[in-house]
């Protein structure tokens, strides 16, 4: 983009003596409603577990030594590398990663379109798009498990327009629970990208066109750079709740292994509980994400000097 | 702002206690207890109820931990939870004077290992858990858990099991032998091995979906509970339920007293009323399993009456109830769960 | 070259179609079988209103159209206060240059994402418990808040991102002060980024099952909760019929506003 004009360059610190008021609502929701318990979180997952679910307040570590060090069935063979939650998370960022990836490649043209309509109709189609979830993801869900079962209405069309000849087995794979997630969160991909491509200046494509750059040229060199802001918020408010799920892998996927969510969920909710253990994982999981949400706001920041 | 918070806090705390003369507060199991009945009750005594639901006897006893406790009345704890929750002093006592109808309690149900002489809890429903098996794909022998277990080809791939610990990891321990809360080394390993082996030819794990699973065609057999299974059933699947000869789980749902109940006396009155043949007759005929309340016979539908979810054949294993194991035991089946899982 | 075709992208069109179909396949299944005369979600039993008339007249109707009114409610408030709260962080993160705390601020604002919704559930009663704080209406109201601003924040900041800063100074040098420039400038410059920023926090709240459900007052429903426990164990018919009633609603709100636009121009 153009370099900042001294006029545009202050435009960047208009509010700064404003910042501390503007900020102060955003500091005191989020400081007390949720980084107070997340904090009695973290303690908790240091402290001993109460059988029955709850903890009592004597320190541990039991809760991490169960996540990182294997030793055996019965506790007492030598200490290895406990393997099972990594496989755990490597499992659920690899679906998280996948159903991202879905989200984008048929967000950007979706956003992509809705955004170069003409603007009264735009409307329309957001909302369009975001009409469904005003239908609960959870009747959505099960709709969608009794749409792709192997009696369902798909393979049942599929089977009688004769472009299979025996029924797509879907239910309780992969596949099935990447559609789920894709599902649960494509308008968090689709929207912010809208936002983005709706601001992007057009005369730029000309002056590519005039300049004989193909159009996917112009796409990859040109526009992406530019809206890479939306896409990565996109991105990542698909791939982080997707890590977390539990809906689509437990309705869709056939709960037959442990995600992130539903390893989390045991704890707290369905066997007789451990609470230190489940609030180790979480703590685990918002350190990978910690992270991940770093590295973007260094590059965010990187991008406005530019 | 701070004032208008804290007018409208205690302007809804004035309209909770103005509330509470004639209410009752009920946490219980998502439909299962028909809104007709509750309705009656309202009509009888004038006391307005709620309900608020929960999905697993696991994730009350959270809540309640959490800090719901005082917020409700009664709660319906299976057997195993009725004990957790005495022993963790979550539950309030009546007495025999109170509840006048205690006397309508069938009498090997008045005293439990869980209650002894019934002091916190009244029976709401019993059943078993086993498992089911849909007769238009597989014909043969179904009386062992080996049907689950080690499953004849025409189920590979089509059994649907429960997703609860307790559930899956008492009937395995069944189908080889071994008994509840063992510590033995060789036992436990086999049990892990077995379940890990199995679940090769499972197709998933889900206890709310048991039914619809069954009746949808998703599974071939299932894990289930035998009321589930009545009501698959009528919703026309063609299955049967087992019993097998290694034996099955026991469950007793029970409604119990809570600690600190707001409308104590509301609740002692719901509780006799429920113990009335033809009020207990009702919850049976809408959850579909057994009362624990004598002279429901009468008031009872025909197809629940006599159907064989809820009459064992003669000679057929009796079911366990489940135990508690101590802690060190219980870390030892929450790993072979999480292994099964992972 | 004419404009029309650099906005024109082939394809596209098409994956927006499929993406919309995909969307609505299982609405339409909730709609058909919502008319399904027989109680099972898998045996068509002939077409019929029963399930409408159980929703506003049967057993359960009272309580299905307070937890509408809840839930509605909540996620209309929830999102408002969300958005405005985004709106304000947008305009410190983006356009008070580089301030300390910046980067821990950004952190805050994500953290609602970062953290699982089922540790949210818990952790918020737990301290709601400890501090006082009566379970009802408020706490639910509160803790949606907490969770949507992020959903607010994040489109609302691309958008704000990408606008030049030089209108702004434009406006300056016209002796506009800071709240006109924001106002009448700034503001409608960075409306499409508000408005999915809003949708966005509108729909999380209206969704939102796990942490509701734990922060909740005893004998409140939001709709989410109220159906959870039917829905996990097979969808009744009467549970598609509200379904198909809240589309119905959602249709209303899009023509109205479809029309208000039209007549506005």
């Amino acid at each position: 983009m153009a370099g900042a004009t001294p006029d545009s360059a202050s435009a960047e610190t208009t509010y700064r003596s404003a910042r501390v008021p503007l900020l102060l609502p955003t500091w005191l929701v989020i400081g007390v409603f949720l980084i107070l318990p997340v904090a009695l979180m973290a303690v908790y997952s240091f402290l001993t577990k109460e059988m029955r679910g709850g903890v009592i307040w004597e320190f541990s570590l039991a809760a991490y030594d169960q996540f990182f060090i294997n030793r055996g069935l019965f506790g007492d063979e030598p200490p290895t590398l406990e393997w099972t939650y990594l496989t755990v998370f490597g499992r659920s960022i690899l679906q998280a990663a996948i159903a991202t990836v879905l989200c984008l490649l048929i967000g950007f043209p979706t956003a992509w379109f809705i955004a170069t309509r003409p603007p009264e109709t735009r409307g329309v189609w957001l909302f369009l798009i975001t009409v469904p979830y005003w239908v609960n993801l959870l009747i959505r869900t099960v709709s969608l498990r009794f749409l792709i079962r192997e009696n369902g209405p798909l393979n049942d069309a599929l089977l009688g327009a004769g472009v299979i000849s025996q029924p797509l087995a879907l239910i309780n794979t992969d596949f099935a629970v990447q559609l789920g997630l894709f599902y649960s969160y494509l308008p968090f991909m689709v929207l912010p990208i809208y936002a983005a491509v709706e601001r992007y200046n057009f005369a730029w494509s000309e002056a590519a066109a005039d300049l004989y750059a193909s159009r996917w040229v112009t796409l990859r060199e040109i526009v992406l750079p530019i809206v890479k802001p939306g896409i990565i918020a996109g991105c990542l408010l698909v791939f982080i709740p997707s890590l977390g799920a539990f809906l689509a892998p437990n309705l869709l996927g056939g709960a037959k292994n442990f995600m992130i969510g539903s390893l989390i969920e045991e704890q707290f909710k369905k066997s007789l509980g451990n609470w230190p253990f489940g609030a180790a994982v979480s703590m685990i999981l918002m350190s990978l994400v910690l992270i991940l949400l770093m590295l973007y706001a260094r590059s965010a920041a990187r991008q406005e000097t530019r | 702002m701070t004032r208008l918070f804290a007018t409208t806090s205690a302007l809804c705390l004035m309209a909770g206690a103005a509330a509470a003369e004639g209410t009752l507060s009920v946490y219980h199991w998502f439909e299962y207890i028909p809104q007709e009945l509750v309705d009656k009750f309202t009509a009888e005594t004038g006391i307005a109820v709620t309900i608020d639901t929960y999905d697993s006897n696991e994730a009350m006893l959270a809540s309640l931990k959490a800090g719901r406790l005082g917020q409700y009345d009664v709660a319906v704890p299976a057997d195993f939870m009725v004990d957790i929750m005495a022993k963790e002093g979550m539950l309030g006592t009546f007495t025999a004077e109170e509840m006048t109808s205690l006397g309508n309690i069938a009498p090997q149900w008045l005293d439990v290992p869980f209650d002894q002489g019934r002091k916190s809890s009244i029976p709401y429903q019993w059943g078993s858990t086993s498992f089911s098996v849909n007769r238009d794909v597989f014909q043969g022998d179904i009386s062992s858990l080996g049907v689950i277990f080690n499953p004849p080809d025409e189920l590979k791939g089509k059994i649907n099991v429960l997703d609860s610990q307790n559930e899956v990891l008492i009937l395995g321990s069944l189908y080889l032998g071994i008994p509840q809360c063992t510590t033995d080394r060789d036992q436990l390993t086999a049990l892990s091995d077995m379940l890990v082996t199995a679940k090769e030819h499972w197709a998933s794990f889900g206890s709310d979906s048991a039914k619809d699973v069954l009746v949808s065609g998703d599974a071939a057999a299932g894990m289930i509970y035998n009321g589930f299974s009545a009501k698959a059933r009528a919703e026309g699947a063609n299955v049967e339920y087992s019993y097998p000869k290694e034996g099955h789980v026991l469950w007793m749902d029970n409604m119990v007293l809570l600690k600190d109940a707001p409308n104590r006396d509301n609740a002692i009155i719901f509780m006799n009323f429920l113990l009335q043949p033809e009020n207990a007759a009702a919850v049976t005929n809408y959850a579909a399993y057994t009362s624990g309340v004598t002279g429901v016979e009468p008031f009872l539908d025909e197809a629940i009456r006599t159907s064989p979810e809820n009459n064992p054949p003669e000679g057929s294993t009796p079911g366990v109830f489940a135990q508690v194991c101590d802690d060190e035991t219980q870390k030892l089946y929450d790993a072979i769960w999480i292994n099964l899982k992972k | 070259m004419a404009l029309r075709s650099v906005r024109h992208y082939p394809g596209f069109f098409g994956i927006a179609l499929m993406c919309l179909t995909v969307l609505y396949a299982p609405l339409i299944v909730v709609m058909v079988y919502s008319f399904n005369d027989s109680p099972s979600i898998t045996n068509w039993g002939g077409v019929s209103l029963r399930w409408y008339f159980d929703v506003f007249t049967g057993p359960e109707a009272p309580r299905f159209k307070a937890a509408a009114w809840n839930s509605l409610s909540i996620a209309f408030l929830a999102a408002t206060i969300a958005t405005c709260i985004a709106t304000a962080a947008a305009l410190a993160m983006l356009r008070a240059g580089k301030f300390k705390g910046r980067s821990l601020t950004f952190a805050m604002i994500n953290l609602p994402l970062m953290v699982p919704e089922i540790v949210i559930a818990v952790a918020t009663l737990i301290f709601f418990t400890m501090i006082g704080f009566t379970t009802g209406y408020l706490t639910i109201l509160v803790a949606h808040i907490t969770f949507c601003i992020p959903f607010a924040y994040l489109p609302i900041a691309a958008r704000l991102q990408g606008i030049d800063g030089s209108y702004e100074a434009a406006a300056r040098d016209l002796y506009a002060t800071r709240a006109q420039s924001f106002f009448l400038v700034l503001l409608p410059l960075m409306a499409p980024g508000v408005v999915s920023g809003y949708l966005l926090a509108f729909i999380i709240s209206l969704d939102d099952f796990i942490i509701t459900n734990f922060v909740k007052g005893a004998g409140m429903e939001t709709l989410p909760t109220a159906i959870f426990g039917s829905v996990k164990q097979g969808i009744k018919p009467n549970i598609m019929a509200i379904s198909t009633l809240m589309l119905a609603v959602s249709f209303l709100f899009v023509t109205l506003s479809y029309l208000i636009n039209r007549r506005g121009r």
